[in-house]
C-alpha cells in the first residue's frame, strides 16, 4: 500500500436533498502532497470538503471515497478526525458556553485516545496550547473565551488554523481559510500551515485567490466548476485564473451530471 | 369518593395527628394552615396557577405510603417529621428551634391562601429552623442546610431574619432520598434588612416528590440572588415570591432545571412595591425524554414604583420531540417610568455546533452534553466562587445526569 494514495475519489456524486450537487469527482492526494481547488462561487468546493468530513445533510449517491484504503463513507464525523482527517471551516460554528480551552483540550484528548496517546492534563494543555498559539500569533486571552463566540472574522480563521496544529492531522482540508485576513494574518497563517507540512501530511487547501498559494504553494491545483474537475495543473495555473477568469474554461452546462465533455480533463493525477 | 379526596381525608387526619405535638408557640400558625388545607385541599388543575401541573402523583404518594400508617385512629399516630436539618457548628450561635423562638415571621411571607402546600406545611408544622444573622456580620462560609432524605412525608420549614447589612450565602440542599417513595414539602422565609446581601441555592437533585415555597421580603438597598437548581425529579414545584419592599433593593432569580422525565414547574412573582429596585430572572430549562417544564413568571410593579427595572428570560433547550416545555410570562405594571422586558425561547441544538464538535473528535455523545453543557454553564457561573467546596460535586452531578440520560436516548 506504499505508494497507494491517502485519498483516493473516484467518480463521486453526491446531493444535498434534490439539489446535485458533486457530479463526478476524481481525485487523488498522496502523501506528502498539496493540492489546491478554485472555481466558482457555488461550484461545489465546501460540498466536496463536507462530503469529506462526514457533513450531515450530503448523501453519496455513487462513487468512491477511500482514505488509507478504508470506505469513508461508513465512518461518523468523528472516526473521520481520528483517522487524521481535519476540515478548517469556511464559516466555524460558535458553541456558547464552552470555552475554548476546553473545547480545544477534550477535542485533542479524543485524538489522542485514537493514537494510544495518554491524555495530556489541564496544565501539559497549556503549555503545548501556548506554542501553537504563538506559532498563529493567537492572543490568549481568546482560550478563556467561549469558542468562536464573538470572534471576529480573522480570529475564527486563527482559531481553525490553532486546532489544526493542535490536532496535527493527516489530511487537512482547508475552507477558504485565506478569507476575510488582512496580509500580515494570511501570511502567519500560511506560515503555520506549512509547519505542518511533511512527507507524512496532506494538505488541500480551497481558495478564490492566487495569493495564498504563494505562501502555501500547491503541487497540483484543481479547477471545479458545477460539481466536476473540469481543469488540473501545477501551480502556475492559479496565475493563469488569476489574470484569465473562469470565463475562458469551456465549462459544459452541467445538465447531465455524468457526461465527460469538458474541456480540460478529468483532474486526475497529470 | 375520588382519589384526590381520598388522599386529601388521609392528609388531613395526618395534620389532626400532628395537632396533638404541636409546641404552643406554633399552635396559631398550624390552625390556620389545617382550616385552609381543610377547606381547599390538595390544587387542582383547574385553578390558573395550577393548569400545568396535576398534583396526582401526589394524591398518589398519599394514598400509598398514608394509608397504611394509622389514620383510622389519628391520635396514635407518630407526629411527622419536620426535618430539621442539622446546621453546621460554625453557625449554632445563630440558630434556634422555631418551636422556642416563634418568630413574628413564621408565617408572614407565604400566604396560605395562595399556596396550598404552604398551608399544608403550616398544619404539619411541629418544629422547624429559625436562623437569625446578626446586623453587620458576614459569613465567613456558605451555610448549608442538608435536609434528611427521609422517607416518607417530609415538612421541612425555614425562617431566617437577615439583618441589616449581613453577608450571607446559604444552601438548602436536597438531596436524592434513594429509590424510597418521598415527598418533601418546603417552605422557607426570608427576610433582609436594609443593605443585607444573600445568595440563596436550592439544590434539588431528587427522585422524590418536591414543593418548595421561598418568600423573601428585601428592605432598602438589600441584594438577593436565589439559584434554583433542578436535576430531575418525577414532580417538582417551585414558588418563588419576592417583595422588593425598599427603595434601592435588587435580586437576581438564576434558575437551571435539566430533565429527561417528569415535571418540573418553576413558579416566580416578582413585586416592585417600591421605586429603584431592579430585577433580573433567567430560568434555563434543558428538556429532553418526557420531560415536562413549566415556567410561570410574574412581575407587579405597583403604582409608584417609578423607575423599576424588571427582565425576565427563559430559554429552553428541548432534546427531543417528546419533551414539553410551557412559558408564561406575566406583566402587570402600574407605573409608568419603569423598565421591562420579558422573552422566552425554545431552541433545539444546533447542527452546526454538533458536527463541528464531531469534526474535531468528539463523539456524537461527548458533542450533545458539551453543548448541554455550555448552554447551562452560565446558571454554574453565577453561583457565588464561595461555593466552591460544594459545587465540583453538583458539576459532576449535572455532567453525569446529562451524559447518562443522552446517551440513554440515544440507545433508544
Ligand atoms: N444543503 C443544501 N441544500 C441545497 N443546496 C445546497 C446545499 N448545500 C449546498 N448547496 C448548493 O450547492 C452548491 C455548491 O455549494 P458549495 O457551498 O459547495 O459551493 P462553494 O464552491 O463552496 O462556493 P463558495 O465559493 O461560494 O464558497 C450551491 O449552489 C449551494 O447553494
Ligand atoms: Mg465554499
Amino acid at each position: 500500500m506504499a505508494d497507494s494514495p491517502m485519498l483516493q475519489i473516484r467518480k463521486l456524486h453526491a446531493r444535498a436533498g434534490e439539489a446535485r450537487i458533486l457530479r463526478g469527482i476524481d481525485l487523488d492526494i498522496r502523501a506528502g502532497e498539496v493540492h489546491a481547488i478554485m472555481g466558482p462561487n457555488g461550484s461545489g468546493k465546501s460540498t466536496l470538503a463536507g462530503v469529506l468530513a462526514g457533513r450531515p445533510g450530503f448523501e453519496i449517491e455513487s462513487g468512491e471515497l477511500l482514505f488509507e484504503g478504508a470506505e469513508l463513507a461508513a465512518l461518523a464525523p468523528e472516526e473521520r478526525a481520528r483517522e487524521g482527517i481535519f476540515l478548517a471551516f469556511q464559516y466555524p460554528a460558535s458553541i456558547p458556553g464552552v470555552t475554548n480551552n476546553y473545547f480545544l483540550r477534550a477535542s485533542l484528548n479524543a485524538i489522542r485516545e485514537q493514537r494510544g496517546q495518554e491524555p495530556l492534563d489541564a496544565m501539559d494543555f497549556l503549555e503545548l496550547a501556548k506554542q501553537k498559539m504563538a506559532q498563529v500569533e493567537m492572543p490568549k486571552e481568546l482560550m478563556s473565551r467561549a469558542v468562536n463566540e464573538g470572534f471576529s472574522g480573522g480570529e475564527k480563521k486563527r482559531n481553525e488554523v490553532l486546532q489544526m496544529l493542535l490536532l496535527e492531522p493527516r489530511l487537512a482540508i482547508l475552507d477558504e481559510t485565506d478569507s476575510g485576513l488582512d496580509i500580515d494574518a494570511l501570511r502567519v497563517l500560511a506560515q503555520g500551515v506549512n509547519a505542518l507540512r511533511g512527507p507524512g501530511r496532506a494538505l488541500l487547501v480551497i481558495t478564490h485567490y492566487q495569493r495564498l498559494l504563494d505562501y502555501i504553494v500547491p503541487d497540483f491545483v484543481h479547477v471545479l466548476s458545477e460539481g466536476r474537475i473540469v481543469l488540473s495543473g501545477g501551480k502556475e495555473l492559479a496565475h493563469e485564473l488569476e489574470k484569465k477568469g473562469y470565463g475562458w474554461l469551456e465549462i459544459a452546462p452541467g445538465e447531465s451530471g455524468d457526461s465527460s465533455e469538458a474541456s480540460a480533463g478529468s483532474g486526475a493525477q497529470p | 369518593m375520588n382519589r384526590r379526596e381520598r388522599a386529601e381525608a388521609l392528609l388531613l387526619a395526618h395534620c389532626e395527628a400532628a395537632a396533638q405535638h404541636t409546641p404552643p408557640a406554633l399552635r396559631a400558625a398550624q390552625d390556620a394552615g389545617c382550616a385552609v388545607f381543610a377547606a381547599q385541599g390538595l390544587p387542582g388543575v383547574q385553578l390558573e396557577e395550577w393548569r400545568y401541573s396535576s398534583t396526582a402523583p401526589i394524591a398518589d404518594f398519599a394514598l400509598s405510603a398514608l394509608a397504611d400508617s394509622d389514620s383510622a385512629a389519628p391520635g396514635a399516630s407518630a407526629p411527622i417529621p419536620n426535618s430539621i436539618c442539622e446546621v453546621p457548628a460554625a453557625f449554632r450561635d445563630m440558630a434556634r428551634p422555631l418551636a422556642a423562638s416563634a418568630p413574628a415571621l413564621l408565617g408572614a411571607l407565604v400566604d396560605v391562601k395562595e399556596h396550598p402546600f404552604a398551608a399544608l406545611n403550616a398544619a404539619l408544622l411541629q418544629d422547624g429552623l429559625h436562623l437569625r444573622i446578626p446586623a453587620g456580620r458576614e459569613l465567613a462560609e456558605p451555610l448549608r442546610l442538608l435536609l434528611p432524605a427521609a422517607r416518607g412525608l417530609s415538612n421541612p420549614r425555614i425562617v431566617i431574619e437577615a439583618e441589616p447589612g449581613s453577608r450571607a450565602v446559604v444552601v438548602q440542599e436536597h438531596p436524592a432520598p434513594g429509590a424510597a417513595e418521598h415527598f418533601c414539602n418546603a417552605v422557607t422565609e426570608v427576610q433582609l434588612g436594609a443593605g443585607a446581601d444573600m445568595h440563596y441555592v436550592l439544590l434539588q437533585r431528587g427522585n422524590g416528590l418536591l414543593v418548595c415555597n421561598l418568600a423573601v421580603r428585601q428592605e432598602r438597598d438589600s441584594h438577593f440572588a436565589s439559584h434554583t437548581l433542578t436535576l430531575g425529579g418525577p414532580f417538582v414545584r417551585n414558588d418563588l415570591s419576592l417583595s422588593l419592599a425598599g427603595s434601592g433593593a435588587s435580586c437576581e432569580m438564576n434558575g437551571l432545571c435539566i430533565a429527561f422525565g417528569g415535571l418540573l414547574d418553576n413558579h416566580t412573582a416578582v413585586d416592585h412595591a417600591m421605586p429603584q429596585c431592579t430585577s433580573r430572572q433567567l430560568y434555563k430549562g434543558v428538556l429532553g425524554g418526557s420531560a415536562r417544564g413549566v415556567f410561570r413568571g410574574r412581575v407587579r410593579v405597583r403604582p409608584g414604583a417609578q423607575q423599576s427595572d424588571a427582565q425576565q428570560s427563559n430559554p429552553n433547550l428541548l432534546l427531543a420531540d417528546s419533551a414539553e416545555m410551557d412559558s408564561k410570562p406575566q406583566l402587570e405594571i402600574h407605573a409608568d417610568d419603569v423598565k421591562c422586558s420579558h422573552g422566552a425561547s425554545m431552541g433545539r441544538l444546533d447542527d452546526e455546533a454538533l458536527f463541528y464538535l464531531q469534526s474535531r473528535g468528539l463523539g456524537a455523545n461527548a458533542a450533545r452534553a458539551m453543548l448541554v453543557r455550555g448552554f447551562a454553564g452560565e446558571m454554574l457561573d453565577a453561583l457565588p466562587a464561595s461555593l466552591g467546596p460544594i459545587l465540583p460535586n453538583f458539576s459532576a452531578q449535572l455532567r453525569e445526569c446529562i451524559e447518562s440520560a443522552l446517551a440513554a436516548e440515544a440507545a433508544q
